[in-house]
């Protein structure tokens, strides 16, 4: 192949080129934040801009300072209020997680069961939500779940109640605003897992004997294990540092990890000690993202 | 002919007004839309038999190997197995088992767990289970690979686990989606056989769907070729060999020359055809029903003809041509001769010495057969 010009002046070749450039992007955009974020839960807190003291100095006379300040971790270990936040906000992924899978699950089979092109549609009207804002939709449930709103309305229109109930700033609020804000993401895996499934397993199944649901439980099931696994990883780690639905729909119990995060680094311009919850955080998730990366692998092994 | 001792002890049920039949499809259709896949099929297979559904694909065999496996149901009709009626039975409470094209083993299951599904999932108790399996697995020579996954087996071995899988609930009546089409030619041989001697040992009924005719052939007790959802002939491999009763068959099991021609003597133990493809008469000795001057086909297997350089003696069933082609294959060579008409005859020679007198190309050879090796069909 041809080389051009420039490549032959910059020395690398197209290939080189097209690797590099994402993890340029990378580099830029992930690696040095984080850099900078790892250093910052290692300073102290200081009255200035930016409120946190530098961490190495450099003396005129030839010395280099590089002062650790531990107290930040400390400080998360010594107050309740951390360990709770981080205990519900893993509650709260979890649980979350569970429903959506509950609800996930019976739709990605229905659309992989559904005719070619229906299917097309039914996937279309599943990623639909994505092109209003998420914020925007959030929004939208508070409309629907407020004292005087749509859902009370109707409810006391029909009798079913007098007075409207509390839904607004409740827990029930939240989990609603995650599983529907997270239901796409368990849905499309499983979806590419249950459509490359092979249905005559099902029939074999049911000519050996099964009923469909125990056929459901001892072949389809298992061998979806995947997508449960890929969709469940898409929904409990974003949802863990999850912090505009329950700032927006929970009540002020639900402290969630995010929540904390927002408010050490803005209410209480404690830069460095939101920096310190934000890598416990990520020492937390980074395991169960490496453990899904490694499904991934396996399912991309087994598909080729 | 004397029957010899060994076909006089194959029973054969289908000539017995009496028999009771095993499994019994009554008048079944199935629509999809507008489509007739299949097209009102009666058939009586009896217990023991191997029968094979025969013909093209989309010819509507698998469908119908699927309504008796109950994951299809009939638009009409009745599927009796063993006097009992089938037909709204769920697969999962029928008697019957099939091993499926595909063999859809579960790949999350190694080999003994493949065959032990079934039977766990009859609450077999579990030291029968385990007996059961292993004894299985034996008869199909798997014993050695009961741990290992479906994707750690060669295709001859798969097609064993399905083989197993499906004959481990001793089915009334086992179903065979092409079970050896996946096979490679040698294997297939040999599979065959082996699937012939599992039967016999077994004694389930077997009901086999194949679009290939060697290997219906070789397994069946007796074929029913299919087309457009039709029967159009059941019989055994010979009767459908030897009589087919249209071109279609004559034509879809092995190879024949079909020549065109009118009746023109019409008695009841001969006739005789004009056939200007052949440029000659074709003389026959077995009546048929047909209306004089009707047109007709004789259908003539290329084993059948003789081919000559001396005029053979008579008039009829002769035809001269000159060899256009020849296709060597060991045990036999393949003639293609071409009449002054411009049809193309197929003959077929046995090599039985290594060096006879060999005919070559563009040799004008006579092509000559018997009077009882045509078969005359109407339709």
């Amino acid at each position: 192949m041809k080389r051009s010009r420039l490549q032959r002046r910059i020395g690398i070749s197209g290939r080189g080129l097209v690797v590099a450039l994402p993890y340029l992007w990378l580099l830029l955009f992930f690696a040095v934040p984080f850099a900078i974020v790892l250093k910052m839960s290692f300073s102290a807190v200081a009255m200035a801009i930016p409120p946190y003291r530098p961490l190495i100095v450099w003396y005129a006379k030839h010395a280099l300072e590089i002062k650790l300040n531990l107290n930040n971790y400390a400080f998360l270990f010594t107050d309740k209020l951390y360990g709770d936040a981080f205990l519900n906000s893993i509650k709260v992924a979890f649980v979350s997680t569970v429903f959506c899978l509950l609800i996930g699950y019976p739709m990605a089979y229905g659309i992989a069961r559904a005719k070619a092109k229906t299917r097309n549609i039914l996937l279309v009207l599943v990623v639909l939500p994505f092109w209003t804002s998420q914020l925007l939709r959030v929004y939208a449930w508070i409309g629907l779940f407020k004292a005087n709103g749509v859902i009370n309305n109707v409810l006391i229109r029909l009798g079913v109640i007098h007075n409207p109930l509390t839904m607004l700033f409740t827990p029930f609020a939240m989990y609603v605003g995650i599983v529907y804000s997270y239901l796409p993401y368990v849905i499309l895996p499983l979806y590419a897992n249950l459509e490359k499934m092979d249905w005559q397993l099902i029939e074999a199944a049911e000519d050996l004997g099964c009923r469909p649901w125990a056929a459901f439980c001892k072949v389809t099931l298992p061998l979806s294990r995947n997508g449960i696994l890929a969709g469940s990883m898409l929904v409990f780690i974003p949802a863990v540092g999850e912090f505009v639905i329950p700032t927006l729909l929970g009540g002020p119990n639900s402290l969630m990890i995010g929540r904390i995060l927002w408010d050490e680094f803005f209410a209480n311009r404690a830069w460095p000690v939101a920096s310190a919850v934000a890598i416990l955080m990520l020492l937390l998730l980074v395991p169960l993202m490496m453990w899904y990366q490694s499904i991934q692998a396996r399912e991309t092994a087994g598909a080729s | 002919m004397t029957t010899s001792a060994g076909q006089a002890a194959k029973s054969t049920p289908w000539n017995d007004p009496n028999a009771q039949a095993y499994l019994q499809i009554e008048r079944v259709s199935k629509s999809f839309g507008d489509f007739k896949a299949v097209d009102d099929v009666s058939l009586k297979i009896y217990k023991g038999e191997i029968f094979c559904l025969l013909g093209a694909s989309g010819c509507g065999k698998t469908t119908l190997l699927r309504m008796l496996g109950g994951f299809e149901r009939p638009s009409s009709g009745r599927i009796l197995i063993d006097g009992e009626d089938m037909t709204e039975v769920p697969p999962y409470d029928r008697p019957v088992n099939m091993m499926f094209q595909s063999y859809a083993l579960f790949p999350h299951m190694n080999v003994e767990q493949n065959v032990a599904f079934g039977l766990k999932q009859d609450r077999v108790p579990k030291a029968e289970v385990r007996e059961r399996v292993r004894a299985m697995l034996e008869l199909v020579k798997l014993g050695d690979f009961a741990k290992r996954k479906p994707s750690q087996l060669s295709g001859g071995q798969r097609q064993r686990v399905a083989l197993a899988r499906s004959l481990v609930k001793r089915p009334k009546v086992l179903l065979l989606d092409e079970p050896l089409a996946a096979l490679d030619k040698k294997l297939r041989e040999h599979t065959q056989f082996e699937l012939i001697g599992l039967q016999e040992q077994l004694g389930v009924t077997f009901l086999v769907v194949t679009h290939d005719q060697e290997e219906a052939m070789t397994l069946a007790s007796r074929i029913g070729v299919m087309d457009h959802g039709e029967i159009v002939q059941a019989g055994t491999p010979s009767e459908i060999y030897e009589f087919p009763n249209s071109k279609f068959v004559a034509d879809f099991i092995g190879s024949v020359n079909i020549f065109e021609g009118t009746l023109i003597e019409d008695e009841p133990e001969h006739v005789r055809i004009r056939s200007a493809e052949l440029g000659g008469t074709i003389y026959v000795s077995h009546g048929i029903s047909a209306a004089p001057e009707a047109v007709v086909w004789a259908a003539l297997r290329p084993e059948k003809i003789l081919m000559s350089i001396q005029p053979p003696p008579g008039a009829d069933n002769v035809a001269r041509g000159a060899v256009q082609d020849i296709a060597y294959l060991g045990d036999l060579s393949i003639y293609l001769v071409k009449l002054p008409t411009g049809k193309v005859v197929r003959v077929t020679q046995p090599n039985t010495s290594r060096h006879g007198e060999a005919i070559g190309w563009d040799r004008e050879v006579y092509l000559s057969w018997d009077h009882s090796s045509p078969v005359i069909v109407t339709r």
